[in-house]
């Protein structure tokens, strides 16, 4: 099967998930990766480390900002050239874009958030979530190429091999976008919730300490503050419930659940957060669910592994330095 | 100014879907406007209030999604159109991007599209895309706010890693996630309107384009695998023990 991958990046920084592409894609044979971008032969390199065989490279100024249509054109040319079987992507809001554009140019399908594959002859049966992960489907694609993006951490990343190379093409890029970036403001830094190994979130609970006699914000501010050093202890991302988001403690980035983020890490850290089904939908997948609230009927507990009945403002500060202590931090 | 805002009609996301012989089943659950739809909606009317634009929402669907339709009018959309054809039973994202761009080109001078960022059931939020890809329009994709300065629109774009501004020129095709504002609920007159309003149903051969052959196509449906862990509270003699407690079961998970 003629597999190849989208190595997706924002400015260089490559999202993690294309890793895994690369190490699905390499189960079915060798591995083509697609690097686009400007300047961009450093992450050529890293493709060749992670497991490519071959890099296609179109480095051009155009392409120095993702735009989907640019990004789109360059690659539905070269799959018009060589008739690749599989376009493996990582589930990003760029790649799924650049997928669906080009799938229109070259009259075939896409498959989006796969959680796994098996493959029948060139074929591959996808299996996805749906219905925000209340049901599953087996989906194929009756064409080629069959463009099929992975959600994140349902796959194994493959281990770094420095040194590693491959065989290197310098493609062309086809920049006919009619669109403009005309300015970029960064984002919190820290770990992205879809990349996370550990969540920890925030509800309406953390604006719930009267004894703080702080108003509701003040309140969930400090709330906040407890759930981010727990999850700085652990290495992890800090998330939150709708009802967080839309009472404005935590911008909407953080938010967890059906109108936010599917997430799938490890563990995943549920503090004040009562458990309403769209955000229970958004966890479904992760391994480990841990529920810290006040109320024992919360159905948040339906869904824990382990759960605390208790107030986070007390438990939380507890609990990150009982994570210190055996950490070694 | 003339707008068109995709919707589609969904299960309300309170409901429970189970799979059910082999088909999807939301009980008696209540159908409604996608939810991510009507941020879309909502954007379109703040542009109708902004600059005098026409708003027509657009949906593909069976009869009974005009309700969804209806909606978007009582909501404050000028009219409403429903493509619905016996043919369009198996439709991927691929041929509804295609149906919907020949009925917004049968519309006619539009200057704006404007869909939600996903759908709640199959969730694959593709379909802004391939609209622009088949119309040729450029996308602004993901906007938290929309600017029209005469012929240009500029946009926010939401994205992981930031903010960014990007912009084109009309016709453009948007999309809007939650920052665009909250939707704006129907009003006693929208609703007396929308009750009353005749939707026009067009069928493929109206839109003058044939149903598109399904390159994605389901071969099983499956209820996930339930997760029957019961939840072991976890309490120890303080809250320092419990913490301690706590601590050492995750740890025991070997999953940090």
């Amino acid at each position: 099967m003629k597999t190849w991958v989208y190595i997706d990046h924002f400015k260089g920084e490559i999202v993690p998930a294309s890793w895994e592409a690369v190490g699905v894609g390499k189960t079915f044979g060798p591995v083509t990766a697609l690097v686009f971008g400007s300047n961009a032969e450093a992450l050529a390199q890293a493709a060749f480390e992670y497991g490519a065989d071959e890099v296609l490279l179109a480095d051009d100024p155009a392409l120095a900002d993702f735009r989907a249509e640019a990004y789109a054109s360059t690659l539905t040319a070269l799959a018009t050239d060589a008739n690749p079987d599989l376009i493996l992507l990582p589930t990003t809001f760029r790649a799924k874009e650049m997928a669906a554009m080009s799938a229109i140019d070259l009259n075939s399908g896409v498959i989006v958030d796969a959680t796994a594959l098996a493959a029948d002859g060139d074929k591959l049966v996808v299996t996805r979530p749906i219905y925000e992960g209340k049901l599953q489907e087996k989906v194929v694609c009756a064409s080629k190429p069959q463009f099929i993006t992975l959600r994140g951490r349902a796959f194994p990343r493959p281990a770094r091999e420095a040194g590693r190379s491959g065989t290197l093409t310098k493609v062309a890029a086809k920049a006919d976008a009619k669109t403009t970036v005309e300015g970029y403001a960064a984002g919190e830094s820290g770990v992205s919730l879809g990349d996370a190994g550990v969540i920890v979130s925030g509800g309406r609970g953390v604006s719930n300490n009267p004894s703080l006699g702080l108003d509701e914000k003040e309140t969930a501010k400090k709330g906040f503050e407890l759930v981010g050093a727990l999850a700085g202890v652990l290495g992890g991302a800090v998330g939150a419930s709708r009802a967080a988001v839309d009472a404005g403690y935590v911008p909407y980035s953080h938010q967890v659940g059906q109108t936010g983020k599917v997430v799938s890490p490890d563990l995943y850290i549920a503090a004040g957060i009562s458990g309403a089904i769209q955000h229970i939908v958004g966890i479904r997948t992760a391994k480990v669910v841990v529920a810290i609230n006040k109320d024992a009927e919360a159905p948040i507990f339906q869904v824990a592994r382990y759960g605390v009945v208790g107030d986070l403002f007390t438990f939380l500060p507890l609990l990150t330095e009982a994570f210190k202590k055996k950490l070694g931090k | 100014v003339k707008i068109v805002v995709c919707i589609k009609q969904v299960p309300d996301s309170e409901a429970k879907v189970i799979a059910k012989d082999g088909q999807v089943s939301w009980g008696e659950s209540p159908l409604v406007i996608n939810p991510f739809d009507e941020y879309a909606v909502e954007g379109a009317l703040q542009q109708k209030e902004a600059l005098g634009a026409e708003v027509t929402a657009l949906c593909i669907g069976p009869e009974s999604a005009k309700d969804a339709l209806k909606h978007a009018l009582a909501m404050g959309a000028d009219s409403a159109i429903l493509v619905s054809d016996p043919g369009l039973a198996q439709l991927d994202t691929q041929g509804a991007a295609r149906i919907l761009a020949a009925a917004i080109q049968k519309i006619g001078g539009v200057d704006m599209v404007i869909f939600g960022r996903q759908t709640l059931d199959s969730g694959s939020g593709l379909t802004t895309a391939q609209t622009a890809r088949v119309l040729g329009w450029p996308m602004l994709a993901l906007a938290g706010s929309i600017k029209v300065d005469g012929n240009k629109v500029m946009v926010e774009r939401v994205i992981e890693e930031g903010k960014q501004t990007i912009s084109a020129n009309q016709p453009v095709v948007l999309s809007v996630v939650q920052s665009i504002g909250e939707p704006r609920y129907p009003s006693f007159m929208g609703i007396r309107k929308a009750s009353k309003a005749e939707i026009p149903v067009w069928t493929m051969a109206d839109v003058g384009c044939s149903a598109p052959a399904a390159t994605v196509s389901r071969t099983e449906l499956m209820n996930p695998p339930s997760r029957d862990i019961p939840c072991e509270i976890v309490s120890g003699s303080s809250p320092e023990e419990t913490a301690d407690l706590l601590a050492e079961k995750i740890l025991a998970e070997k999953i940090l």
